[in-house]
C-alpha cells in the first residue's frame, strides 16, 4: 500500500464538494496524491478497483449503504448459491449426500461417478448430441438468414420498406401455436430434428440489432467499393462481414443459447424419445421426477438418483455458463445498448 | 416468427420496440418529408426495371429470410382460419366445413376457458405489481455503485439467469424450494415445518412472479441502465452545487430522465397482459394442478394439440391475439394522452 501514501499535498477535501472547483472525478489514470482513506476503504479498492465517486457526490448515509449492501448480497446469493449447490451435489459422493440429507455445499471427496453414469446412458448421450446438433447447425443457418436479410435491408433497396414492416409485425404478433403445429405437420417435419431448427431461424429482435449495426457502417466505404466494381455480394463478404465480427458473435451466441434451451418446440413437435434434446430429459427426470433407474439408463449399477439428477442439471447448465463470459464481453462493448438507444 | 428465446418475449419486444418506436418512425417521417419537398425534384425516382437490375443481388439476399417469414409466420397466420371451421386432421384446410363464429360461442360456454382467462389476468396483475419495479430498483442501485469492478461483477451475475432455459430455472427452484429441496430439508432438520412453496395453488402467482424476478429482473435492468446513462451528468453536478441532496436529485433529475422508458415498458406490459408465458406453466402443471396453472396458452395447447379439438384451440389463440392487439393499441393511445411517445409516434407530430 506504499504507493498510495506518497507526498502529502494540499488538496480539496473529499467532503468539501460544494464549489465547482472540486476535483474532477478521478479517472483510472489519475494517480492519487494523498490518501486519507481508512483501512477498510483501501482494502475495498484493492479488491474492486478505485472508486469513481464524482467529486460532488456525497457519501451515502450509513442506513442507505447497509440497505444497498443487503440488497446486493441477497440478489447475489440467490443466484450463486442454487448453482453452487447443484454443481457441488453432482460431484459429491453418495455417502456425503446421504449424511447431508440430499444437498451438499462443498463436496469433501469429489467423484465423477454421476457423470460417468449419465454419459454411459444412451438416452442422455443422444440428447446431448441432439442439442449440440441443433445448436451448431441452427446457429449457422440462423446467422446466414439474419445476416443476409439485415444487410439487404440496411441499404435503401427495392421493396425495402414493405419488407421491414413485414418483419416488424412479427415482433408484435405470433401466429399461435396450433397453426404453427399444423404448418410443421404440413411440411412433414413432425418428429424430425428439423422441426427444432427451421421455425427458429429468424428472430425479429436479432434482425433489428444486426441491421442497426450494419446501418452504422459508413456509407462512403460501401459506395467507394461499389465504384471500384464490387458487387453487393462481394461488399457483404469482403467489407461488411469483417467489420461486424462483434455483432455477429453476439447474435450468434443469442441464437445458440436459444437453440440449446429449446424445449417448447420439442414438446410440441417431437414424440420420439431418441430425438429429445437435453431440456426434455431435464424435464422428465428432474422436474417430473420419474426416477432415473439403472434400467432406463441402460447400465447395471447407478449411483444415488440425487447426484445423477444434479449432473443432468449441470450438463444443461454448463454450456451456457461457459459461453456466458464471451457474451458478457460484448455487453460492455455496448453492442446491445448501442442498438437499444437506436 | 417463433421466438428463439421463448420466455423473454416481453423484453425482446420491449427492446426492439424501443429501437423502433424511439427513432426509426420519426427518422422515416423526416426522410419522407425531405424526399417530397427537397430531394425529389433533384433526382427523379428510377423506374422499377432500373432498380431491379441495380438491386437484384440484394433481392437474392432477401430470399432465405422471406422463405422463413412465409413458412413460419405468414402462412401459419392464415392457418388461423381453422378457428372458423370444424377442422379435422384428415381433411384439407380448404375442405373443412365452415362454422362461422360457432367455435367462439362454444369457447364462451366453456368454464375452463374462463378459468384460464381468470388465471391469466390474476397472474399478469401480480406479475406487474411484483416484477415491474424490481429492474428499476436494481438499475438505480447499480447506477449508484461507484466502484466499477464491483459494478461489473454484479452485472455479470444478475444477467446470467436470463440465459437459462425455463426448464433449468424451474429445476433449480425445485431443488431449492421443493418439498425435498434444500430449504425444506434445512427447515426439517432444524425442527420446523416444511413450507410447500412449489405445490401450494393459492400462492402460485407469487411463485411465478418470484421465478420471473429471479430469471429476468437483472436483464430487464439493461434498458433502465441505458436510460440512466443517457442523463447528462452535469445536471447532477450543478444540482449538487446548488445544494440539492441525494433524494432531491433523484426526484428532480433521475426520475424525469427515466420516465419515458418506464411509461414505454408499462404500456408494453399492459398490452401483453394476456401473454404470461407458456413453458413456466406447463412445467409446473403437475406440481400445482391444472386449476391453478391453466392460462390461455396452455388452454389452447391442451384443447388443440392434446385434446384434438384443433379449431377450439385455434379459436382460443386467435381470441387472445386479437384482444392483445387491441390492448396494445389502447395502451399506446393512453400514453399519447399523457404526452408520452408510447411505442410509436402519432402521425400528426
Amino acid at each position: 500500500m506504499s504507493e498510495h501514501t506518497t507526498i502529502p499535498a494540499p488538496e480539496v477535501d473529499e467532503n468539501d464538494v460544494a464549489g465547482p472547483s472540486a476535483r474532477p472525478s478521478a479517472g483510472p489514470s489519475a494517480r492519487p496524491v494523498r490518501d486519507d482513506r481508512s483501512l477498510h476503504e483501501r482494502i475495498w479498492s484493492r479488491i474492486f478497483g478505485r472508486s469513481e465517486r464524482a467529486a460532488w457526490m456525497e457519501r451515502p448515509s450509513p442506513g442507505l449503504s447497509v440497505l444497498k449492501g443487503l440488497l446486493i448480497a441477497v440478489v447475489t446469493i440467490s443466484i450463486v448459491v442454487p448453482m453452487l449447490v447443484v454443481v457441488s451435489t453432482s460431484f459429491a459422493s453418495s455417502d456425503q449426500i446421504r449424511d447431508a440429507g440430499g444437498y451438499v455445499l462443498f463436496p469433501t471427496d469429489p467423484t465423477l461417478e454421476a457423470y460417468r453414469t449419465i454419459f454411459k446412458s444412451p438416452l442422455v448421450f443422444r440428447a446431448i448430441g441432439v442439442s449440440a446438433f441443433i445448436t451448431v447447425v441452427g446457429t449457422l443457418l440462423a446467422l446466414f438468414v439474419t445476416i443476409t436479410m439485415a444487410y439487404a435491408l440496411s441499404r435503401p433497396v427495392l421493396f425495402g420498406k414493405p419488407m421491414l414492416m413485414a418483419i416488424i409485425v412479427t415482433l408484435f404478433f405470433s401466429p399461435g401455436l396450433i397453426p404453427m403445429y399444423l404448418m410443421v405437420k404440413q411440411l412433414h417435419l413432425l418428429d424430425t430434428i428439423w422441426s427444432l431448427i427451421l421455425p427458429g431461424l429468424f428472430a425479429g429482435f436479432n434482425f433489428i440489432v444486426m441491421r442497426s449495426f450494419f446501418m452504422g457502417i459508413p456509407k462512403e466505404l460501401l459506395e467507394s467499393a461499389k465504384i471500384d466494381g464490387a458487387s453487393d455480394f462481394t461488399i457483404l463478404l469482403r467489407i461488411v462481414l469483417p467489420l461486424s465480427k462483434a455483432v455477429i458473435a453476439v447474435i450468434g451466441l443469442f441464437y445458440a443459447v436459444g437453440f440449446w434451451n429449446s424445449f417448447f418446440n420439442a414438446l410440441l413437435y417431437i414424440n420420439d424419445q431418441s430425438l429429445w434434446p437435453i431440456q426434455m430429459i431435464l424435464r422428465s427426470y428432474v422436474i417430473q421426477g420419474s426416477s432415473m433407474t439403472a434400467d432406463a439408463l441402460g447400465v447395471s449399477q447407478a449411483p444415488p438418483p440425487q447426484s445423477i439428477k444434479m449432473a443432468v442439471v449441470v450438463v444443461a447448465l454448463a454450456p451456457i455458463v461457459v459461453v456466458y463470459p464471451f457474451l458478457q464481453k460484448y455487453f460492455s462493448k455496448g453492442v446491445i445498448t448501442g442498438a437499444i438507444k437506436g | 416468427m417463433s421466438q428463439t428465446m421463448p420466455a423473454t418475449a416481453a423484453e425482446e419486444e420491449a427492446i426492439a420496440l424501443q429501437t423502433q418506436g424511439g427513432s426509426s418512425p420519426s427518422r422515416r417521417g423526416r426522410k419522407n418529408r425531405r424526399g417530397r419537398d427537397g430531394r425529389a425534384p433533384r433526382r427523379p425516382k428510377d423506374s422499377i426495371g432500373v432498380r431491379l437490375r441495380r438491386d437484384w443481388q440484394m433481392l437474392v439476399l432477401m430470399i432465405p429470410g422471406v422463405l422463413c417469414l412465409l413458412l413460419f409466420f405468414y402462412i401459419p397466420i392464415l392457418g388461423n382460419v381453422i378457428a372458423f371451421q370444424d377442422y379435422q386432421p384428415y381433411l384439407k384446410i380448404t375442405e373443412a366445413p365452415y362454422m362461422a363464429m360457432q367455435n367462439f360461442i362454444d369457447l364462451f360456454d366453456d368454464s375452463r376457458f374462463f378459468l384460464a382467462l381468470k388465471n391469466t389476468l390474476i397472474l399478469a396483475v401480480v406479475q406487474l405489481l411484483l416484477f415491474f419495479p424490481v429492474p428499476i430498483v436494481l438499475a438505480l442501485v447499480v447506477d449508484s455503485m461507484v466502484t466499477p469492478r464491483l459494478r461489473r461483477a454484479f452485472q455479470s451475475i444478475v444477467y446470467l439467469p436470463h440465459f437459462l432455459s425455463w426448464v433449468l430455472v424451474i429445476a433449480l427452484f425445485q431443488q431449492m424450494l421443493g418439498g425435498a429441496g434444500f430449504i425444506n430439508k434445512f427447515l426439517l432438520t432444524h425442527g420446523m415445518e416444511a413450507i410447500p412453496f412449489m405445490t401450494n395453488p393459492s400462492t402460485f402467482p407469487l411463485l411465478i412472479a418470484l421465478e420471473n424476478v429471479w430469471k429476468d429482473a437483472g436483464w430487464g435492468m439493461i434498458i433502465f441502465l441505458a436510460a440512466l446513462a443517457s442523463i447528462d451528468a452535469s445536471l447532477y453536478e450543478s444540482a449538487a452545487a446548488d445544494g440539492a441532496g441525494r433524494f432531491r436529485r433523484a426526484w428532480h433529475i433521475t426520475l424525469p430522465g427515466m420516465r419515458p422508458v418506464i411509461v414505454l415498458l408499462l404500456i408494453l406490459n399492459l398490452g401483453s397482459i394476456l401473454t404470461v408465458g407458456f413453458e413456466q406453466f406447463i412445467l409446473q402443471r403437475d406440481a400445482v394442478g391444472a386449476d391453478a396453472s391453466e392460462v390461455l396458452d396452455t388452454y389452447a395447447y391442451y384443447t388443440g394439440v392434446i385434446g384434438g379439438d384443433w379449431s377450439m384451440g385455434a379459436a382460443a389463440g386467435l381470441a387472445k391475439g386479437v384482444v392483445g392487439t387491441i390492448l396494445v393499441l389502447l395502451a399506446n393511445k393512453f400514453a399519447h394522452m399523457l404526452g408520452e411517445d408510447g411505442i410509436y409516434r402519432g402521425s400528426a407530430r
